[in-house]
């Protein structure tokens, strides 16, 4: 069994807000379902499988479902952090291949500028059932400072330097120099980058993503329902998923579940990194991005930070163009939670609606890839593999 | 020069952690080891990870150790350092290193145990050069 060509990505959508003091949080789904839907020329009514994650409020699926109106026979709320969307896509596709559904629907949203969330600076609190949080939470683990130790581990086995994490910065600000809805437009240099404020050793300000309020989603169609759209044809060719934690004490920072995503993918897809002309890949930090890029084979281990230096990710003059709408880390980080956004990025990228001065020339074959999380503990990661019919 | 300290917060034990943090009450720092497969392993569990069995039991830690890595978080009310220390018993485990200076740790730095008191609950083993 296998999900290549079984399902196609009919409908996508970016919501333009960065900052929803206006809006509710059901609201802001409702709305992402609603411009997807209406960007593959289907209605409410057509959807018939709903997915979501930690994000949705109240009960996820049932709440939402009520919400909006939908009838289903189908749903799914796989939380995985912020790699969700990138499995739900997949997990979409199975659904469809074995006839659960024909018309999938993934929403993300999410205000954590609005309600002023200390998002990678605070420590996380999981809750008191959680096994791990008796034995973390007390030490003060935020987002920023557990990324940093895979970034300073890095550091110390590869010799990794802050200038090359920083060419991650620098080539997602290029791309979000054009892209009108960034947070963060200005284009930035490695000096500014090493030079901003240090958050979490290694880590600079410019080494994090931004925090925006927002939201996304994404519609996943039966092959003959792509064939009736009046869009570019976006076709899955593989997928996977993996967990990836602690190891009972045999802590290794130094690669993430994209070692394992990575590889069932491409060999679902029949397809190997070489061939691949774009990536979306969730930049919570740039360090997320370099070992990403190493875990799914795009440079050797420990190779990252030379892979990524003098502007490689930088879409007409690098090998390999990333996040060509400015990514987390500078356009939009919706609801802490970057995976929707990738996915989206590749298939503009793969339709050729990207900004002409980021698209990728004769983009054929692309791959999104999330990691929901932490790099420093435990992480969910998923890889999608996506081609241009 | 009196330095100031973080609060740290209180771990919550449960039934199936109780004996550590009674342990960390009185300065011992265990782990669990697995009478089935021998492997010791950390944060503890009835169950162990690595291959099922239900026959763990706690034994003492040296309390010695090495920093596999660390992060020193400056965007706080009192900076800290958080850190994962690999135990001289093979394990890995998230702590703080503390009563040094922050700005001179050191990866394979080599670090022994101290206990430090939280708010209102048992103390936390944290690390100190040794």
């Amino acid at each position: 069994m296998t999900i290549k060509g079984k399902a196609y990505i009919g409908g996508i959508y970016e919501h333009p807000t960065r900052k929803a003091d206006d809006k509710s949080l059901a609201q802001l789904h409702a709305e992402s379902a609603r411009g997807a839907l209406e960007d593959a020329g289907l209605t409410r009514d057509d959807v018939d499988g709903y997915f979501c994650a930690g994000d949705a409020p109240g009960l996820g699926p049932l709440s939402m479902a009520d919400y909006m109106g939908l009838k289903l026979r189908h749903m799914d709320s796989t939380e995985t952090g912020g790699s969700s969307y990138v499995i739900h896509v997949a997990h979409a596709a199975e659904a469809i291949a074995v006839g659960k559904c024909r018309i999938a629907l993934i929403t993300l949203a999410g205000r954590p500028r609005a309600e002023g969330m200390a998002t990678g600076t605070a420590p996380r609190n999981y809750g008191t059932a959680a096994p791990d949080v008796q034995f973390e939470y007390p030490f003060g683990p935020t987002v920023v400072n557990m990324y940093a130790m895979a970034a300073q581990r890095h550091m110390h086995e590869f010799g990794t330097t802050s200038e090359q994490l920083a060419w991650i910065k620098v080539a997602a600000s290029h791309h979000a120099q054009h892209n009108s809805h960034a947070l963060l437009r200005e284009v930035v240099t490695v000096q500014d980058v090493v030079g901003s404020p240090m958050i979490a050793d290694p880590l600079h300000r410019l080494d994090c993503c931004v925090i925006t309020d927002g939201g996304g989603a994404l519609v996943v169609v039966a092959p003959e329902v792509a064939k009736s759209l009046k869009r570019p044809r976006v076709r899955l060719l593989g997928a996977g998923e993996s967990p990836k934690h602690q190891m009972g004490g045999k802590v290794d920072l130094t690669y993430t579940g994209a070692a394992r995503s990575g590889p069932m993918a491409f060999e679902e897809a029949g397809v190997k990194p070489g061939d691949i002309k774009y990536v979306s890949i969730y930049d919570s930090f740039t360090i997320t991005v370099l070992i990403c890029l190493e875990d799914l084979g795009f440079c050797p281990r420990g190779g990252g930070g030379r892979f990524v230096s003098d502007g490689n990710l930088i879409s007409g003059t690098g090998r390999l163009p990333f996040n060509t709408d400015g990514g987390g880390l500078c356009n939009n980080h919706p609801a802490n939670r970057g995976g929707m956004t990738k996915v989206v990025e590749a298939v503009r990228q793969l339709r050729g609606e990207a900004h002409p001065k980021v698209q990728v020339k004769n983009c054929n074959l692309a791959l999104a890839h999330g990691t929901g999380g932490s790099l420093g503990t435990r992480h969910g990661s998923a890889t999608v593999i996506l081609e241009r019919e | 020069m009196a330095i100031a300290e973080r609060k740290i917060p209180a771990p919550h034990p449960n039934p199936e952690t109780k004996a550590f943090w009674d342990g960390a009450a009185q300065g011992r720092l265990l782990l669990k080891k697995c009478l089935a497969c021998s492997q010791v392993h950390y944060y503890p569990r009835a169950i162990c990870p690595f291959c099922g069995s239900d026959r763990t039991e706690w034994q003492q830690a040296s309390g010695r150790g090495s920093i596999y890595s660390w992060s020193v978080m400056r965007r706080a009310e009192v900076p800290y350092a958080i850190a994962y220390v690999t135990l001289d018993e093979g394990v890995t485990m998230m702590t703080n290193i503390v009563d040094c200076d922050l700005d001179g740790i050191r990866i394979g730095q080599r670090v022994r145990v101290v206990f430090k008191p939280t708010e209102g609950g048992p103390p936390v083993p944290t690390f100190t050069p040794a």
